[in-house]
Protein backbone atom coordinates (compact mmCIF):
# COMPACT_ATOMS: atom_id res chain seq x y z
CA UNK A 1 0.00 0.00 0.00
CA UNK A 2 1.68 3.60 -0.94
CA UNK A 3 1.99 6.03 1.66
CA UNK A 4 -0.63 9.03 1.60
CA UNK A 5 2.72 11.06 0.89
CA UNK A 6 3.54 8.96 -2.08
CA UNK A 7 -0.25 10.12 -3.52
CA UNK A 8 -0.03 13.45 -2.46
CA UNK A 9 3.24 13.37 -4.72
CA UNK A 10 1.80 12.05 -7.47
CA UNK A 11 -1.46 14.48 -7.65
CA UNK A 12 0.63 17.19 -7.12
CA UNK A 13 2.80 16.01 -10.27
CA UNK A 14 -0.30 15.79 -12.17
CA UNK A 15 -1.96 19.26 -10.87
CA UNK A 16 1.25 20.78 -11.97
CA UNK A 17 1.88 19.11 -15.05
CA UNK A 18 -1.77 19.39 -15.98
CA UNK A 19 -1.92 23.09 -15.10
CA UNK A 20 1.28 23.56 -17.26
CA UNK A 21 -0.58 22.15 -20.41
CA UNK A 22 -3.41 23.85 -20.11
CA UNK A 23 -2.36 27.38 -18.90
CA UNK A 24 -1.23 28.69 -22.70
CA UNK A 25 -4.35 27.29 -24.09
CA UNK A 26 -6.35 29.01 -21.31
CA UNK A 27 -4.25 32.61 -22.11
CA UNK A 28 -3.92 32.15 -25.81
CA UNK A 29 -6.80 30.40 -27.16
CA UNK A 30 -9.79 30.51 -24.44
CA UNK A 31 -8.65 34.15 -23.26
CA UNK A 32 -8.64 36.32 -26.22
CA UNK A 33 -12.23 34.55 -27.05
CA UNK A 34 -13.96 35.43 -23.79
CA UNK A 35 -17.37 37.60 -23.97
CA UNK A 36 -18.19 40.01 -24.48
CA UNK A 37 -15.45 40.98 -26.98
CA UNK A 38 -13.01 43.37 -27.43
CA UNK A 39 -15.27 46.00 -29.47
CA UNK A 40 -14.92 48.85 -26.64
CA UNK A 41 -12.78 49.69 -23.83
CA UNK A 42 -14.84 48.29 -21.10
CA UNK A 43 -15.05 45.29 -22.88
CA UNK A 44 -11.33 45.08 -23.38
CA UNK A 45 -11.50 45.07 -19.78
CA UNK A 46 -14.19 42.49 -19.52
CA UNK A 47 -12.17 39.96 -21.18
CA UNK A 48 -8.75 40.41 -19.27
CA UNK A 49 -10.96 40.18 -16.16
CA UNK A 50 -12.68 36.92 -17.66
CA UNK A 51 -9.05 35.40 -18.46
CA UNK A 52 -7.88 36.27 -15.00
CA UNK A 53 -10.63 34.41 -13.56
CA UNK A 54 -9.86 31.57 -15.61
CA UNK A 55 -6.50 31.38 -15.14
CA UNK A 56 -6.53 31.42 -11.91
CA UNK A 57 -9.69 29.15 -11.02
CA UNK A 58 -7.59 26.13 -13.85
CA UNK A 59 -4.64 24.56 -11.05
CA UNK A 60 -8.08 24.34 -8.82
CA UNK A 61 -10.08 22.49 -11.79
CA UNK A 62 -6.82 20.67 -12.95
CA UNK A 63 -6.34 19.38 -9.33
CA UNK A 64 -10.08 18.65 -8.41
CA UNK A 65 -10.57 16.58 -12.24
CA UNK A 66 -7.24 14.89 -11.17
CA UNK A 67 -8.05 14.32 -7.67
CA UNK A 68 -11.69 12.54 -8.77
CA UNK A 69 -9.57 10.13 -11.65
CA UNK A 70 -6.86 8.85 -9.35
CA UNK A 71 -9.27 8.27 -7.16
CA UNK A 72 -11.65 6.52 -9.15
CA UNK A 73 -8.43 4.55 -10.66
CA UNK A 74 -5.98 4.02 -7.67
CA UNK A 75 -8.14 3.38 -4.74
CA UNK A 76 -11.06 1.12 -6.94
CA UNK A 77 -12.10 -2.38 -5.26
CA UNK A 78 -10.01 -5.43 -6.85
CA UNK A 79 -13.03 -7.73 -8.04
CA UNK A 80 -11.66 -10.92 -6.08
CA UNK A 81 -11.77 -9.25 -3.06
CA UNK A 82 -15.19 -9.76 -0.73
CA UNK A 83 -17.52 -6.64 -0.07
CA UNK A 84 -16.44 -4.92 3.15
CA UNK A 85 -16.62 -1.55 4.49
CA UNK A 86 -13.94 0.99 3.45
CA UNK A 87 -11.37 2.21 5.73
CA UNK A 88 -13.21 4.91 8.39
CA UNK A 89 -12.31 8.49 7.02
CA UNK A 90 -10.54 10.34 9.50
CA UNK A 91 -8.94 14.27 9.07
CA UNK A 92 -5.48 14.74 7.22
CA UNK A 93 -4.40 17.82 8.89
CA UNK A 94 -1.85 18.77 6.05
CA UNK A 95 -4.51 18.47 3.43
CA UNK A 96 -6.79 20.47 5.18
CA UNK A 97 -4.83 23.48 5.75
CA UNK A 98 -3.01 23.35 2.13
CA UNK A 99 -6.16 23.68 0.65
CA UNK A 100 -7.76 25.85 3.15
CA UNK A 101 -4.30 27.73 2.44
CA UNK A 102 -4.36 27.90 -1.55
CA UNK A 103 -8.11 28.58 -1.82
CA UNK A 104 -7.93 31.71 0.82
CA UNK A 105 -5.34 33.04 -1.10
CA UNK A 106 -6.86 32.91 -4.61
CA UNK A 107 -10.84 34.06 -3.26
CA UNK A 108 -8.64 37.05 -1.69
CA UNK A 109 -6.63 37.85 -4.28
CA UNK A 110 -9.55 37.69 -6.95
CA UNK A 111 -11.88 40.29 -4.46
CA UNK A 112 -8.70 42.70 -4.17
CA UNK A 113 -8.28 42.68 -8.14
CA UNK A 114 -12.02 42.40 -8.35
CA UNK A 115 -12.34 45.80 -6.35
CA UNK A 116 -9.59 47.64 -7.76
CA UNK A 117 -10.86 46.80 -11.12
CA UNK A 118 -14.20 48.39 -10.31
CA UNK A 119 -12.63 51.21 -8.63
CA UNK A 120 -10.63 51.98 -11.90
CA UNK A 121 -12.23 51.24 -14.61
CA UNK A 122 -16.58 51.02 -13.86
CA UNK A 123 -15.64 47.44 -15.72
CA UNK A 124 -19.25 49.01 -18.02
CA UNK A 125 -21.85 48.28 -15.19
CA UNK A 126 -24.13 51.38 -13.99
CA UNK A 127 -22.26 53.34 -11.26
CA UNK A 128 -24.80 55.23 -10.15
CA UNK A 129 -25.23 59.04 -9.99
CA UNK A 130 -22.00 59.54 -8.21
CA UNK A 131 -19.51 57.36 -10.36
CA UNK A 132 -15.84 56.34 -9.09
CA UNK A 133 -13.95 55.66 -11.96
CA UNK A 134 -14.52 58.34 -14.61
CA UNK A 135 -12.53 58.42 -17.99
CA UNK A 136 -10.55 61.39 -18.27
CA UNK A 137 -11.44 64.24 -21.26
CA UNK A 138 -14.60 65.02 -22.57
CA UNK A 139 -18.16 62.54 -22.82
CA UNK A 140 -20.92 62.35 -24.91
CA UNK A 141 -23.56 61.86 -22.64
CA UNK A 142 -26.79 59.77 -24.11
CA UNK A 143 -29.43 59.15 -22.21
CA UNK A 144 -31.51 55.43 -22.35
CA UNK A 145 -34.88 55.51 -20.89
CA UNK A 146 -36.44 52.44 -20.02
CA UNK A 147 -40.26 52.29 -20.17
CA UNK A 148 -42.70 49.35 -20.32
CA UNK A 149 -41.53 47.82 -22.73
CA UNK A 150 -39.20 50.30 -24.89
CA UNK A 151 -35.86 51.81 -24.80
CA UNK A 152 -35.74 55.50 -26.05
CA UNK A 153 -32.64 57.34 -25.99
CA UNK A 154 -32.11 60.87 -25.12
CA UNK A 155 -29.24 63.40 -26.50
CA UNK A 156 -28.94 66.29 -24.40
CA UNK A 157 -25.99 67.88 -26.13
CA UNK A 158 -28.21 68.07 -29.35
CA UNK A 159 -30.73 70.20 -28.38
CA UNK A 160 -32.70 67.58 -25.78
CA UNK A 161 -33.72 65.69 -28.55
CA UNK A 162 -35.56 61.82 -27.59
CA UNK A 163 -35.39 58.85 -30.31
CA UNK A 164 -36.66 55.89 -30.91
CA UNK A 165 -33.28 54.22 -32.14
CA UNK A 166 -29.52 54.55 -30.32
CA UNK A 167 -26.54 55.67 -32.37
CA UNK A 168 -23.11 56.89 -31.00
CA UNK A 169 -20.12 58.11 -32.61
CA UNK A 170 -17.09 55.51 -32.31
CA UNK A 171 -14.00 56.14 -30.74
CA UNK A 172 -15.63 59.01 -28.53
CA UNK A 173 -16.44 58.60 -24.58
CA UNK A 174 -19.95 58.04 -24.03
CA UNK A 175 -21.82 58.77 -20.71
CA UNK A 176 -24.78 56.43 -20.59
CA UNK A 177 -27.08 57.72 -18.33
CA UNK A 178 -29.74 55.01 -17.81
CA UNK A 179 -33.28 55.61 -16.25
CA UNK A 180 -36.64 54.00 -15.76
CA UNK A 181 -39.89 55.67 -15.97
CA UNK A 182 -41.53 53.09 -14.30
CA UNK A 183 -40.55 49.15 -13.42
CA UNK A 184 -37.26 48.23 -13.07
CA UNK A 185 -35.86 47.61 -16.25
CA UNK A 186 -32.02 46.82 -17.23
CA UNK A 187 -30.05 48.37 -20.14
CA UNK A 188 -27.56 45.20 -21.57
CA UNK A 189 -25.46 46.88 -24.67
CA UNK A 190 -23.81 42.78 -24.95
CA UNK A 191 -20.94 43.64 -27.47
CA UNK A 192 -20.48 46.96 -25.81
CA UNK A 193 -19.69 45.29 -22.56
CA UNK A 194 -22.21 48.02 -20.42
CA UNK A 195 -24.92 46.47 -18.24
CA UNK A 196 -26.72 48.68 -16.26
CA UNK A 197 -29.69 48.81 -14.33
CA UNK A 198 -32.62 51.34 -14.81
CA UNK A 199 -34.37 52.49 -11.73
CA UNK A 200 -37.02 54.88 -11.71
CA UNK A 201 -35.87 58.40 -10.12
CA UNK A 202 -32.31 57.11 -10.53
CA UNK A 203 -29.02 57.90 -13.27
CA UNK A 204 -27.32 55.19 -13.05
CA UNK A 205 -24.27 55.64 -15.27
CA UNK A 206 -22.38 53.47 -17.20
CA UNK A 207 -18.61 54.78 -19.59
CA UNK A 208 -17.88 53.27 -22.83
CA UNK A 209 -15.93 53.71 -25.61
CA UNK A 210 -16.28 51.88 -28.70
CA UNK A 211 -12.98 51.41 -31.08
CA UNK A 212 -14.85 50.14 -34.26
CA UNK A 213 -18.30 50.69 -36.27
CA UNK A 214 -20.51 48.15 -35.76
CA UNK A 215 -24.20 46.92 -34.40
CA UNK A 216 -25.01 45.68 -31.25
CA UNK A 217 -27.55 43.97 -29.56
CA UNK A 218 -29.72 46.17 -26.86
CA UNK A 219 -31.46 44.36 -24.35
CA UNK A 220 -33.79 44.68 -21.14
CA UNK A 221 -31.85 42.13 -18.42
CA UNK A 222 -34.49 42.26 -15.51
CA UNK A 223 -37.60 40.87 -15.97
CA UNK A 224 -39.85 43.43 -16.17
CA UNK A 225 -43.60 42.49 -17.40
CA UNK A 226 -45.47 41.31 -20.05
CA UNK A 227 -43.49 42.22 -23.32
CA UNK A 228 -39.85 42.05 -21.52
CA UNK A 229 -38.49 39.10 -24.20
CA UNK A 230 -39.72 41.91 -26.64
CA UNK A 231 -38.09 44.58 -24.95
CA UNK A 232 -35.21 44.11 -27.53
CA UNK A 233 -33.07 47.12 -30.38
CA UNK A 234 -30.14 47.27 -32.29
CA UNK A 235 -28.16 50.34 -31.38
CA UNK A 236 -24.86 51.14 -34.09
CA UNK A 237 -21.52 53.01 -33.78
CA UNK A 238 -20.98 54.81 -36.25
CA UNK A 239 -18.60 57.20 -37.88
CA UNK A 240 -18.60 61.05 -36.21
CA UNK A 241 -19.74 62.01 -39.60
CA UNK A 242 -22.36 59.31 -39.60
CA UNK A 243 -23.67 60.62 -36.25
CA UNK A 244 -23.56 64.37 -37.26
CA UNK A 245 -25.69 63.78 -40.11
CA UNK A 246 -28.32 61.35 -37.97
CA UNK A 247 -28.49 62.96 -34.93
CA UNK A 248 -29.82 66.44 -37.43
CA UNK A 249 -32.32 64.33 -39.03
CA UNK A 250 -33.25 63.01 -35.62
CA UNK A 251 -33.61 66.54 -34.60
CA UNK A 252 -35.75 67.13 -37.66
CA UNK A 253 -38.05 64.08 -37.52
CA UNK A 254 -38.98 64.24 -33.57
CA UNK A 255 -39.43 68.42 -33.88
CA UNK A 256 -43.15 67.27 -33.03
CA UNK A 257 -42.11 65.74 -29.91
CA UNK A 258 -39.39 67.75 -28.81
CA UNK A 259 -42.10 70.42 -27.76
CA UNK A 260 -43.53 68.25 -25.28
CA UNK A 261 -40.79 66.78 -23.85
CA UNK A 262 -39.58 67.99 -20.29
CA UNK A 263 -36.63 69.54 -19.54
CA UNK A 264 -33.57 67.44 -20.08
CA UNK A 265 -33.27 65.56 -16.58
CA UNK A 266 -31.11 63.05 -14.90
CA UNK A 267 -34.63 61.30 -14.04
CA UNK A 268 -38.16 61.52 -14.31
CA UNK A 269 -41.01 61.56 -12.40
CA UNK A 270 -44.67 62.04 -14.08
CA UNK A 271 -47.36 62.25 -11.64
CA UNK A 272 -48.61 58.38 -11.08
CA UNK A 273 -51.81 59.50 -10.47
CA UNK A 274 -52.56 61.18 -13.49
CA UNK A 275 -51.24 59.08 -15.56
CA UNK A 276 -52.84 55.86 -14.11
CA UNK A 277 -56.45 57.29 -15.40
CA UNK B 1 -49.40 -9.27 -6.74
CA UNK B 2 -51.92 -9.27 -3.93
CA UNK B 3 -55.19 -7.73 -3.82
CA UNK B 4 -54.17 -4.58 -1.68
CA UNK B 5 -50.60 -4.49 -3.82
CA UNK B 6 -53.36 -4.28 -7.23
CA UNK B 7 -54.98 -1.09 -5.71
CA UNK B 8 -51.77 0.98 -4.40
CA UNK B 9 -50.44 0.42 -7.76
CA UNK B 10 -53.55 1.58 -9.89
CA UNK B 11 -53.75 4.36 -7.48
CA UNK B 12 -50.18 5.44 -8.23
CA UNK B 13 -51.04 5.22 -11.65
CA UNK B 14 -53.93 6.71 -11.69
CA UNK B 15 -52.64 9.36 -9.69
CA UNK B 16 -49.50 9.92 -12.15
CA UNK B 17 -52.22 9.99 -15.03
CA UNK B 18 -54.37 12.95 -13.16
CA UNK B 19 -51.21 15.10 -12.90
CA UNK B 20 -49.51 14.61 -16.29
CA UNK B 21 -52.85 15.46 -17.49
CA UNK B 22 -53.04 18.92 -15.94
CA UNK B 23 -49.56 19.38 -16.70
CA UNK B 24 -50.18 19.02 -20.06
CA UNK B 25 -53.89 20.66 -20.08
CA UNK B 26 -51.50 23.32 -18.46
CA UNK B 27 -49.02 23.62 -21.45
CA UNK B 28 -51.26 23.51 -23.62
CA UNK B 29 -53.71 26.73 -22.41
CA UNK B 30 -49.69 28.39 -22.24
CA UNK B 31 -49.04 27.80 -25.95
CA UNK B 32 -52.56 27.89 -27.80
CA UNK B 33 -53.50 31.76 -27.26
CA UNK B 34 -56.66 32.81 -28.62
CA UNK B 35 -57.98 32.43 -32.56
CA UNK B 36 -56.53 35.16 -34.46
CA UNK B 37 -58.81 37.41 -36.07
CA UNK B 38 -58.13 37.44 -39.66
CA UNK B 39 -59.89 40.93 -41.62
CA UNK B 40 -60.96 40.42 -45.25
CA UNK B 41 -57.91 41.59 -47.53
CA UNK B 42 -58.80 43.07 -50.91
CA UNK B 43 -55.37 42.45 -52.95
CA UNK B 44 -52.91 44.32 -50.72
CA UNK B 45 -54.88 45.94 -48.48
CA UNK B 46 -56.53 45.89 -45.51
CA UNK B 47 -59.40 47.38 -43.58
CA UNK B 48 -58.93 46.86 -39.58
CA UNK B 49 -61.76 48.62 -37.51
CA UNK B 50 -60.90 48.79 -33.49
CA UNK B 51 -62.55 50.60 -30.58
CA UNK B 52 -60.71 51.09 -27.74
CA UNK B 53 -63.25 51.04 -24.39
CA UNK B 54 -63.00 52.51 -20.19
CA UNK B 55 -64.47 49.17 -19.39
CA UNK B 56 -65.03 45.62 -20.97
CA UNK B 57 -68.31 45.41 -19.45
CA UNK B 58 -69.54 41.82 -17.63
CA UNK B 59 -70.63 40.63 -21.83
CA UNK B 60 -67.13 40.72 -23.13
CA UNK B 61 -65.07 39.78 -20.13
CA UNK B 62 -64.99 38.27 -16.85
CA UNK B 63 -62.86 41.40 -15.92
CA UNK B 64 -65.95 43.87 -16.57
CA UNK B 65 -63.95 47.35 -15.65
CA UNK B 66 -60.81 46.48 -17.56
CA UNK B 67 -59.78 49.09 -20.03
CA UNK B 68 -59.77 47.06 -23.79
CA UNK B 69 -59.29 47.35 -27.27
CA UNK B 70 -62.06 45.74 -29.55
CA UNK B 71 -61.76 44.75 -33.22
CA UNK B 72 -64.89 44.23 -35.40
CA UNK B 73 -65.20 40.85 -36.82
CA UNK B 74 -67.95 41.32 -39.91
CA UNK B 75 -69.91 43.96 -37.70
CA UNK B 76 -69.49 42.62 -34.87
CA UNK B 77 -67.63 43.75 -31.91
CA UNK B 78 -65.16 41.25 -30.72
CA UNK B 79 -62.18 41.07 -27.64
CA UNK B 80 -59.52 39.86 -29.68
CA UNK B 81 -56.71 41.52 -29.81
CA UNK B 82 -54.49 38.99 -31.93
CA UNK B 83 -54.54 39.16 -36.01
CA UNK B 84 -53.33 38.12 -38.99
CA UNK B 85 -52.27 39.95 -41.61
CA UNK B 86 -50.73 39.65 -45.12
CA UNK B 87 -47.26 40.39 -45.98
CA UNK B 88 -46.37 43.67 -47.59
CA UNK B 89 -49.60 44.76 -46.98
CA UNK B 90 -51.80 48.53 -46.65
CA UNK B 91 -53.70 48.74 -43.44
CA UNK B 92 -56.32 51.13 -43.07
CA UNK B 93 -56.72 51.57 -39.51
CA UNK B 94 -59.53 52.78 -37.79
CA UNK B 95 -59.88 53.03 -34.34
CA UNK B 96 -63.01 54.60 -32.70
CA UNK B 97 -61.84 55.75 -28.80
CA UNK B 98 -64.42 56.05 -26.39
CA UNK B 99 -61.80 56.74 -23.33
CA UNK B 100 -60.83 59.64 -21.61
CA UNK B 101 -57.51 61.48 -21.94
CA UNK B 102 -55.24 59.45 -18.73
CA UNK B 103 -52.11 61.15 -20.34
CA UNK B 104 -48.53 59.73 -21.56
CA UNK B 105 -45.68 58.89 -19.52
CA UNK B 106 -43.41 59.66 -22.03
CA UNK B 107 -44.49 62.70 -24.03
CA UNK B 108 -42.08 61.56 -27.06
CA UNK B 109 -44.56 58.86 -27.51
CA UNK B 110 -47.37 62.18 -28.45
CA UNK B 111 -45.69 61.98 -31.75
CA UNK B 112 -46.71 59.21 -34.55
CA UNK B 113 -44.30 57.21 -36.39
CA UNK B 114 -43.91 54.86 -39.45
CA UNK B 115 -47.49 55.34 -40.18
CA UNK B 116 -48.28 57.00 -43.74
CA UNK B 117 -46.83 60.26 -44.10
CA UNK B 118 -46.47 60.00 -40.16
CA UNK B 119 -49.82 61.60 -39.74
CA UNK B 120 -53.16 60.49 -38.37
CA UNK B 121 -56.36 61.40 -38.46
CA UNK B 122 -58.53 62.65 -35.44
CA UNK B 123 -62.20 62.90 -36.34
CA UNK B 124 -60.53 64.11 -40.02
CA UNK B 125 -57.99 66.29 -39.05
CA UNK B 126 -54.85 65.68 -40.24
CA UNK B 127 -52.15 65.67 -37.25
CA UNK B 128 -48.38 64.48 -36.64
CA UNK B 129 -48.56 65.00 -32.81
CA UNK B 130 -51.01 65.44 -30.04
CA UNK B 131 -50.81 66.82 -26.32
CA UNK B 132 -49.03 64.07 -24.40
CA UNK B 133 -51.64 64.74 -22.00
CA UNK B 134 -54.68 64.51 -24.44
CA UNK B 135 -53.48 61.05 -25.10
CA UNK B 136 -56.26 58.14 -24.27
CA UNK B 137 -54.38 55.21 -25.33
CA UNK B 138 -51.49 54.37 -28.21
CA UNK B 139 -51.47 51.84 -30.70
CA UNK B 140 -48.01 50.32 -31.12
CA UNK B 141 -46.28 48.26 -33.13
CA UNK B 142 -42.72 48.77 -31.72
CA UNK B 143 -41.09 46.39 -34.38
CA UNK B 144 -42.85 47.99 -37.52
CA UNK B 145 -41.99 50.93 -35.94
CA UNK B 146 -45.19 52.43 -35.55
CA UNK B 147 -46.81 54.28 -32.77
CA UNK B 148 -49.89 56.40 -32.91
CA UNK B 149 -51.22 58.05 -29.98
CA UNK B 150 -55.13 58.11 -29.08
CA UNK B 151 -56.86 61.55 -28.36
CA UNK B 152 -59.19 60.82 -25.48
CA UNK B 153 -62.70 61.90 -24.90
CA UNK B 154 -62.98 65.11 -22.82
CA UNK B 155 -64.09 64.74 -19.71
CA UNK B 156 -67.11 66.96 -19.82
CA UNK B 157 -68.24 65.05 -23.21
CA UNK B 158 -71.72 64.00 -22.90
CA UNK B 159 -73.12 60.84 -23.56
CA UNK B 160 -70.40 58.87 -22.70
CA UNK B 161 -70.21 55.23 -23.16
CA UNK B 162 -70.35 52.85 -19.73
CA UNK B 163 -70.07 49.78 -20.89
CA UNK B 164 -68.34 47.95 -24.07
CA UNK B 165 -69.31 47.51 -26.92
CA UNK B 166 -69.93 51.16 -27.33
CA UNK B 167 -72.60 52.61 -30.37
CA UNK B 168 -71.35 54.78 -32.29
CA UNK B 169 -74.00 57.92 -30.82
CA UNK B 170 -71.87 57.77 -27.98
CA UNK B 171 -69.00 60.50 -27.58
CA UNK B 172 -65.64 59.27 -29.09
CA UNK B 173 -62.63 60.33 -31.15
CA UNK B 174 -62.24 58.89 -34.67
CA UNK B 175 -58.60 58.00 -35.34
CA UNK B 176 -57.47 56.94 -39.02
CA UNK B 177 -54.30 56.34 -40.17
CA UNK B 178 -52.58 53.66 -42.58
CA UNK B 179 -49.15 51.42 -41.90
CA UNK B 180 -47.19 48.78 -44.16
CA UNK B 181 -46.82 45.26 -42.60
CA UNK B 182 -43.44 44.37 -44.55
CA UNK B 183 -41.88 40.86 -44.22
CA UNK B 184 -43.39 38.38 -42.73
CA UNK B 185 -43.08 37.81 -38.98
CA UNK B 186 -44.74 37.54 -35.47
CA UNK B 187 -45.52 41.16 -33.96
CA UNK B 188 -46.17 42.40 -30.43
CA UNK B 189 -48.32 45.48 -30.34
CA UNK B 190 -49.27 47.69 -27.20
CA UNK B 191 -50.65 50.76 -25.86
CA UNK B 192 -48.23 52.49 -23.96
CA UNK B 193 -50.12 54.94 -21.67
CA UNK B 194 -50.38 53.19 -18.32
CA UNK B 195 -54.09 53.50 -18.59
CA UNK B 196 -54.90 50.01 -16.02
CA UNK B 197 -57.07 52.40 -13.70
CA UNK B 198 -57.05 50.52 -10.43
CA UNK B 199 -53.54 49.00 -10.46
CA UNK B 200 -50.03 50.39 -9.15
CA UNK B 201 -49.49 52.93 -11.55
CA UNK B 202 -51.64 52.33 -14.05
CA UNK B 203 -49.77 48.78 -15.48
CA UNK B 204 -51.47 45.97 -14.22
CA UNK B 205 -54.46 44.16 -15.09
CA UNK B 206 -55.54 45.13 -19.13
CA UNK B 207 -52.07 45.97 -19.39
CA UNK B 208 -50.36 43.30 -18.63
CA UNK B 209 -52.61 40.68 -19.85
CA UNK B 210 -53.04 39.91 -24.21
CA UNK B 211 -56.52 40.28 -25.57
CA UNK B 212 -57.22 43.87 -23.49
CA UNK B 213 -53.98 46.78 -24.23
CA UNK B 214 -51.83 44.18 -25.79
CA UNK B 215 -51.38 41.75 -28.42
CA UNK B 216 -49.89 39.90 -31.67
CA UNK B 217 -49.62 40.73 -35.20
CA UNK B 218 -48.90 37.53 -37.38
CA UNK B 219 -48.20 38.73 -40.74
CA UNK B 220 -48.42 35.63 -43.27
Amino acid sequence: MWSSWSHARRLTVLTVVGTIVLLPIVIFVLGPNMPPGKNTNVGDQQVFDNTVLLVVMTPFTVFILAYLLYAVFTFRADPAEPERDGAPIRGHMPSQVAWLTTTTIAVLFLAIFGSAELLTSGAGGGQGPKPIAKPSGSVLPVQVIAQQWEFTYRYPTYGGVETAQLEIPVDTEIAFHVTSLDAIHSFWAYELGVKADANPGVDNIAYVKSKQTRDFQIRCAELCGLWHGYMYDTGKVVTHDEFTTWIAQQKQLYAGSLKYLPPYSTSYAPDPTFRAG
Amino acid sequence: MSGGGGKKLLAVVVGVGVVAALIVAYIVSLTNGPTPYRPAAQGKTVDLKLQTVAAIGPKLSPNATWVSYLVNENGTWKRSTVWTLPANATVHVTILNYDGRSGLRNPFLAQARGIDGNKFEVNGKPMGSINPDDASHTFAIPDLNVIVPIFGVADDAKNQCGDAPCDESMAHETITFTFHTGKKGHYRWQCFVPCAAGFVYGFGGPMQTIGYMDGFINVV
